[in-house]
């Protein structure tokens, strides 16, 4: 199977029984996508396929297959954090971190599509994802804070 | 100060929002293997037969082992060693592991579990506190001195007759606060490796890396010394992660007996069988007051269904005693605590252990004494408060309380005096305190050695390594770490590295547990901290030419306090020192000082510093479908010194986030000894839509023994989240639901027995049950 992963092309010998998750962490090793039930209900396994967040638990690879796929480790670029993981880290909004990838993929594609979401809409953004540490104040905190910038960075580079 | 009371971003942030973070599933070894473990479907059975010959020739199958394979009797506190790594001859819970595969691949270590055969002849099962004290010709133990009580304490403080005698009103009330699980997202999981020397390393997801250690060295019958475990990032634990499990000693056997790594990863419905959360508790709760409101006399039984094994359970009893008297003035205390065994997952610590329950009763039971005495509920709160520097009535020692504060702040940030008792009708408010210890002041074994223990050194290159025993589970502990040594060092933060949770590496800290670790690792690192400041100031000072009592440490360089021109770098200094010491780096460790009282349980409770909170709570309740909505939670929480205000802030909006899923989603119960909802679909984990916006303050009292003042905050804001949610749903709705969660059809019922004027039904055993003891 070929697979399209954070911008790089990998070709992988693999079960068609196995999922997108499972490919990723365990031929690929990219563990930054988590696992907290490999049933759909937690979110931590969440990344994008053509830009919209899917459960990578609840797809088979192979259906996967000739899409772009992201991952955490394809947030930042060139070791320059997407702006959702800075405000993340100086926010507080990862505690133990191990729902952290699946918010930030789920939080990423609402800011890339919606600029200036409402509470609400962060909300139903990240309705699918289950954090237990934080109780989401800091992550609401850090969507938000995350949009600011990024509408502030467009203005700038808008007016340059 | 200039890190200490700053929000540094936590230091492990980086490596968590890119994914760099390895959890212990994460880690890949070369040739590693993979188990699984085969679990019990019975909640009480005779193992008559386990024939694991089939699994064993399924190819790929590197091994199998049973409970005669490792047949040590372990248990996390010393007197209750009463579980084995796999059952031998009985199992007590549906889910006790009873084999466990080793295999080439997960696949084929899953496919072997379903070759291995047992036979299992079921005996009756115990599913509750009333079934086993009625039955206690159906043991779940051999060894327990009377039917199925595991444990029972019975302490006295004080002539109840006479409290009870002089009190105006005296109110009997009966909860039950239901169980419920942490469920951390991510699930137990680790890796063993063995070498041919017999030497083991075992990187596990645990709070407590000490405790493993001795545990699994004990039922491994190897040395400590040959042994190591490594604790890598956890991803979350709230106390379900504090003792060894089944998948940490067979990793380690396996390890062992074929000399390659071992892994294993639960499955979510495993992390619900390995449970050790939230005891179910019921209590009878008899308080006495004046017709002022002042305390008499409280008598407190509680009953603890405690599932097949002990676990903590030794602990919990006595905790749903011990710190119901740190938050009032209570001059006259009964406590009667039982703990049963059930045929059900063993209970064991989850945040706020065993204070939760006793102080969702006291609240809730107060908040009717209030009205029954026309005292408004928040007032009434601040009149009974515990002065600082006391001594409660069973001997706890208390310190600094910012209780009354606490008060204030949620009272003026929910508008509560112009609010409550003002709503219109399906809205109301409703207040609750609490306290919890910073840090147990025992260990779990007893023992004069320190508690936690830190090593600092400094590299001749400026970089310092800071090496301690604590495990962080996302609480921030490694940051505390960081953040105590570059304030002392006066470096910044990113010229430390914090090595922690290794068993070789780092000196003891007994775990994260009991919120004890920002107190004494915070402690310890400072002291070992100072005195390699001590050394550089020698230094510096033969440099600067000024006595070393006189220099100050900041921003990288030491230099004269009151003349910071004359100035070395931190570089410098640590050169110099080097040359005149020899190779640079210091111990520090600390123990709490001798509490408590002389009777037998006198070692719970005792701790050597109290945070105290206050929350308020706003809710909705539908008047036609008594749907309930908590919309706004207002939680102070006095943690002494806010070392870092966004973590601290992070940890009582985490608190009051999880207090909030215990009040209205969230239980743990089973059918005929099933687990009815192993899944995080069904066990109501709350989402983003249904926690509710949460306000959290700090009240900030400096304690004297806390580093730099501070105390605890990971815990404590919990426990007043669930009263003040039930208080708040009879001001909206005029329903007293006195257990938990609080459901619409719970509201209904209590609602319609209200109209009919009936008491509300008793949750407790039958009077006959109480008066045998």
């Amino acid at each position: 199977m070929t697979f399209q992963v954070n911008g790089e092309e990998h070709r992988v010998a693999a079960s068609p029984t196995h999922t997108l998750l499972e490919v990723l962490r365990e031929e690929l090793d990219l563990t930054g996508t988590k696992h907290g039930c490999e049933l759909g209900h937690c979110g931590a396994c969440t990344v994008l396929l053509d830009g919209a967040p899917v459960l990578s638990c609840l797809l088979l690879a192979v259906e996967a297959q000739d899409a772009a796929i992201t991952t955490v480790e394809g947030l930042a670029h060139d070791n320059t954090l997407h702006p959702l993981q800075l405000a993340f880290a100086e926010r507080g909004a990862a505690q133990c971190g191990y729902c952290t990838p699946g918010f930030l993929i789920s939080g990423a594609a609402l800011l890339e599509r919606n600029p200036s979401p409402s509470r609400d809409e962060i909300k139903a953004a990240l309705a699918g994802n289950l954090c237990r540490c934080t109780g989401y104040t800091k992550i609401i905190e850090a969507m938000e804070l995350a949009a600011e910038r990024m509408r502030e960075a467009e203005r700038v580079s808008a007016g340059a | 100060m200039r890190v200490i009371g700053t929000s540094i971003p936590k230091i492990d942030s980086y490596t968590k929002v890119t994914g760099a973070a390895r959890y212990a599933d994460d880690l890949k070894l070369p040739r590693m293997a993979f188990g699984r473990i085969l679990r019990s479907p019975h909640p009480h059975a005779i193992v008559k037969r386990v024939d694991t010959s089939r699994a064993r020739a399924h190819p790929g199958v590197l091994d199998v082992i049973t409970g005669t394979d490792l047949p040590h009797r372990y248990g996390i506190m010393p007197t209750t060693q009463d579980e084995t790594a796999f059952a031998i001859d009985r199992v007590r819970y549906v889910g006790e592991p009873v084999a466990a595969v080793c295999a080439v691949d997960e696949e084929t270590a899953e496919e072997a579990l379903d070759l291995i055969e047992v036979d299992y002849e079921p005996l009756p099962a115990i599913g509750s506190i009333e079934e086993a004290l009625a039955h206690p010709e159906n043991r779940i133990h051999d060894d327990t001195k009377r039917g199925n009580i595991m444990k029972e304490v019975h302490l006295n403080f004080g002539d109840l007759d006479e409290g009870f005698a002089e009190a105006d009103l005296v109110r009997e009330d009966t909860y039950f606060f239901e169980g419920t699980t942490h469920a951390p997202m991510e699930e137990h999981a680790c890796v063993a490796d063995a070498a041919a020397d017999g030497k083991v390393t075992l990187w596990t997801s645990t709070q407590t890396p000490h405790y493993v250690h001795r545990e699994v060295a004990k039922v491994l019958g190897i040395r400590l010394s040959r042994l190591r475990v490594i604790v890598p990032p956890v991803g979350g634990g709230f106390g379900g992660k504090c003792e060894p499990f089944a998948h940490d000693f067979a990793a380690c056997l396996f390890a062992l007996r074929h000399g390659r790594p071992v892994k294993f990863t639960l499955s979510r419905e495993e992390v619900f069988y390995c449970h050790r959360g939230r005891h179910p508790v019921k209590m009878i709760l008899k308080t006495g007051v004046k017709s002022d409101g002042a305390i008499t006399a409280v008598h407190l039984q509680t009953f603890l269904d405690g599932g097949g094994y002990a676990s903590y359970g030794l602990a919990t009893v006595y905790y749903t005693g011990a710190l119901l008297t740190v938050t009032y003035n209570i001059p006259r205390y009964k406590f009667d605590g039982m703990r049963l065994y059930t045929n059900k997952p063993p209970c064991g610590p989850k945040r706020g252990h065993g204070s939760t329950q006793p102080r969702y009763a006291f609240e809730c039971q107060l908040d009717k004494i209030a009205e029954q005495l026309g005292l408004d509920p928040a007032a009434y709160r601040k009149q009974l408060a515990i002065a600082p520097y006391s001594t409660t009535v069973n001997g706890l020692r208390v310190t600094t309380c910012g209780l009354k504060e606490c008060v204030d702040r949620v009272v003026e940030a929910s508008g509560w005096d112009e609010r409550h008792g003002q709503m219109p009708p399906g809205r109301g408010l409703g207040i609750a305190i609490s306290s919890y210890v910073t840090g147990a002041g025992k260990a779990i074994y007893w023992n004069d050695m320190p508690h936690s223990g830190v090593i600092v050194k400094i590299d001749r290159g400026g970089g310092v390594a800071v090496l301690c025993g604590s495990a962080d589970i996302g609480q921030g502990s490694d940051t505390m770490l960081a953040t105590v040594v570059a304030e002392e060092l006066g470096i910044d933060v990113l010229d430390i590295r914090v090595y922690a949770g290794d068993t070789d590496l780092t000196p003891v800290d007994l775990g994260s547990y009991s919120s004890r670790v920002t107190f004494m690792a915070g402690n310890a690192a400072r002291r070992a901290a100072l005195a390699l400041r001590a050394q550089l100031f020698e230094a510096a000072g033969a440099l600067l030419d000024a006595p070393a009592d006189q220099l100050a440490a900041a921003d990288g360089c030491i230099f004269v306090a009151n003349d910071p021109a004359r100035s070395i770098t931190f570089v410098e200094a640590a050169q110099k020192a080097e040359a005149e010491h020899g190779t640079l780096s210091a111990v520090g460790s600390y123990a709490p000082p001798k509490l408590g009282g002389e009777f037998k349980g006198a070692g719970v409770g005792i701790s050597p510093a109290y945070s105290y909170t206050a929350a308020v709570a706003e809710v909705t309740v539908d008047p036609e479908t008594h749907d309930l909505k908590v919309d706004r939670l207002w939680v102070a929480h006095d943690c002494g010194r806010a070392l870092n205000p966004t973590l601290v802030a992070g940890q009582i909006e985490g608190s009051a986030y999880m207090g909030f899923g215990e009040a209205v989603l969230e239980e743990q119960v089973f059918r005929k000894g099933l687990h009815k909802i192993p899944s995080l679909l069904e066990y109501k984990l709350p989402t983003i839509y249904d926690t509710p916006e949460i306000v959290a303050m700090h009240v900030e009292t400096h304690d004297p023994e806390g580093p730099y003042g501070a105390k605890e905050a990971g815990e404590g804001p919990l426990n007043p989240v669930i009263p003040a949610i039930a208080n708040a749903v009879y001001a909206a709705s005029g329903a007293r639901v006195d257990s938990t969660p609080i459901t619409p059809d719970k509201i209904q019922r209590a609602l319609k027995e209200r109209q009919r004027g009936a008491s509300p039904p008793r949750q407790a055993p039958s009077k006959e049950v109480v008066a045998t003891r």
